[in-house]
């Protein structure tokens, strides 16, 4: 109960300097970012309809106030291009990035798992060598330029999956996820990567211990040793990178959905790039953040589960 | 010598050559068979690679390789530029933290806060409101290196005060600049470089991705995230636009990673290879 509670607690403070950084950057950025955020064409009426809208005709710590109490109620503002608030355009937007995050998490798992106990099991040797070298190719490749190259086979060449676009789940579990099958590969691979490299070295220290030793002596089977012995006992770190990956993957959700077309939150931060609506980018740099707090508390409220010395 | 055994690591050298062929070929760029890569030439538009074209051209006809490689100028230099940057800052703020108490307290949880908010995300803030231009790409992007460089430091400051060296240093009257210059300075180098390495791969990722979504580079500049947004549209009928930026990019992150690996295993015993 204590650990659960002084975890929790230890999030608040992150997200307020969250919010206070990513509200303050709006008063503190030089120039006059009014005249930035109404573009190079506008009027001056429409740079003052820009401030009046942000509020920067105001005293920063007003200001400072009256929005940390909206948003605390879960008001993020209006939008100033879409007309509506952004709290809807953000909840309208979320399904299809979260199925795509879970997707390509699962995928990343699946593949770095096994991937990174085969290596340290091999440790050295030539299947160590590809599954690492894979690890840091995987590492290297922009998930945009990866999603272009599996487009270009898998739906211009071969014809197996469609080239973009998105159907939801209530469209059939197959349309649903013959759409989501590129982009969460794409996605995935930089994921799976981290995660290997980390099982890796995590299995590495393990192995090295003594009471693997004693494992082998009892005689029991390698597979078992490995699954059960070795791997919770690597658990911990694992989990942490994974959770530590989740900033990487929420950026790639961004850049995934540009380049598969994606009608997500990742796409409407682009939406809000393209048509400077400085109230969304904000909203979504907060719920973005927001979820990494939040899934890198799940990880360790997770630990709890691997280290019985962890109680909750 | 460590120098010899540094640059004998298989990762160090490979990486490291291929960088320092990179490098050569941005700056050697205007002397390597390439044309002005603005010039438009309608009559060329979209040709695929040809023995004159080696990369093949672009929507309005400019030259693909000549775009290519005047963009590793640009890539390299967002690289190198955020690397010194948020060495330097981070080195700073993480050292004061290391001795400050009081200023520990404040600044760690602004980093904490800071580290919350994706890179991408947070550097796509500041461009909205500062506007897309080469320098405030680089800026926001340090910003977001910065605090991982600030905790890395403090950690060896604090763990480095621990040690009975720098006690003993501190007990025979060591002045605080002397003590960092002589004592935390050298024992914080390895992994700052390490760092440093990894920090210069990611900015060029970023910076790419920032070029891509719209909120990087200006438009006007061959940035390769630019040439590969570019590519976008008709990467159905001519996927060579998108596919040379590509590869260029990855090689490019993948040789300063094997670099950052290589200077990693050698520098830091406890990655030792077993």
């Amino acid at each position: 109960m204590r650990y659960l509670l002084s975890r929790l607690l230890a999030t608040v403070p992150v997200m307020a300097v969250v919010a206070v950084f990513v509200f303050a950057l709006l008063h503190l950025s030089p120039g006059d970012p009014a005249f930035v955020l109404a573009g190079e064409t506008a009027t001056p009426e429409e740079v003052d309809r820009v401030r009046q809208a942000m509020g920067l005709d105001r005293a920063f710590h007003v200001r400072l106030a009256e929005w940390s109490l909206a948003v605390v109620r879960g008001d993020l503002g209006q939008s100033i291009f879409f007309g509506r608030s952004v709290s809807e355009l953000i909840a309208q937007r979320a399904g299809p990035s979260i199925a795509l995050s879970l997707l390509s998490i699962v995928l990343a798992v699946l593949l770095a798992l096994p991937l990174g106990v085969l290596a340290s099991w091999a440790a050295g040797r030539f299947a160590d060598r590809v599954a690492m070298g894979f690890a840091v190719i995987g590492f290297s490749v922009p998930v945009y330029v990866l999603g272009y190259l599996l487009i270009f086979f898998f739906s211009v060449k071969l014809r197996w999956l469609p080239v973009q676009g998105y159907a939801p789940l209530a469209d059939g579990l197959w349309p649903f996820l013959r759409h989501l099958i590129l982009p969460s590969l794409a996605l995935g691979l930089v994921y799976a990567a981290l995660i290997a490299r980390v099982t890796r070295s995590a299995m590495l220290e393990v192995l090295g211990q003594d009471y693997m030793r004693t494992a082998h002596a009892k005689g029991l089977g390698t597979l078992r040793i490995v699954l059960r012995h070795a791997l919770k006992n690597a658990a911990i770190p694992i989990v942490t990178v994974i959770g530590i990956g989740f900033g990487m993957l929420i950026s790639g959700v961004v850049v995934t959905e540009t380049v598969f077309n994606i009608p997500g939150v990742g796409r409407l931060t682009v939406d809000a790039i393209l048509r400077r609506d400085y109230p969304v980018i904000q909203g979504l740099v907060l719920v973005f953040s927001a979820v990494y707090v939040l899934v890198n508390l799940l990880v360790d409220l997770s630990y709890a589960l691997f280290d019985p010395r962890v109680r909750l | 010598m460590t120098a010899l055994r540094v640059l004998r690591h298989p990762a160090v050298a490979t990486g490291g050559a291929v960088l320092a062929l990179l490098v050569a070929a941005a700056v050697l760029a205007p002397w390597l068979g390439t044309v002005d890569p603005q010039a438009i030439s309608p009559l060329s538009r979209l040709k695929p690679p040809s023995s004159t074209a080696w990369f093949g051209s672009d929507v309005v006809g400019r030259d693909l390789y000549s775009r290519t490689l005047h963009g590793a100028r640009l890539s390299l230099v967002v690289g190198v530029s955020v690397a010194l940057l948020a060495t330097v800052i981070g080195l700073a703020i993480g050292v004061l933290a290391g001795f400050s108490r009081g200023f520990d307290a404040v600044a760690m949880r602004v980093m904490d806060g800071m580290m919350a908010i994706p890179a991408i995300l947070l550097a796509v803030a500041m461009i909205a409101l500062t506007g897309a231009s080469l320098q405030n790409v680089i800026i926001a992007i340090t910003v977001s290196e910065v605090p991982r460089v600030a905790r890395l430091v403090r950690g060896v400051v604090l763990q480095l005060k621990a040690s009975p060296f720098v006690e003993a240093a501190l007990v025979a009257g060591t002045r605080l600049p002397a003590l960092l210059l002589r004592h935390i300075l050298p024992n914080a180098a390895a992994p700052l470089l390490v760092q440093a390495s990894y920090m210069f791969a990611s900015a060029i990722l970023v910076e790419a991705a920032l070029s891509f979504i719209g909120a990087g580079s200006p438009p006007s500049l061959p940035s390769w995230g630019n040439l590969i947004a570019e590519g976008r549209t008709v990467f159905q009928i001519a996927p060579h636009i998108v596919f040379f930026p590509g590869l260029a990019l990855a090689v490019t992150v993948l040789a300063v990673n094997l670099l950052g690996d290589g200077l990693r295993d050698v520098l830091d015993p406890r990655f030792e290879r077993r």
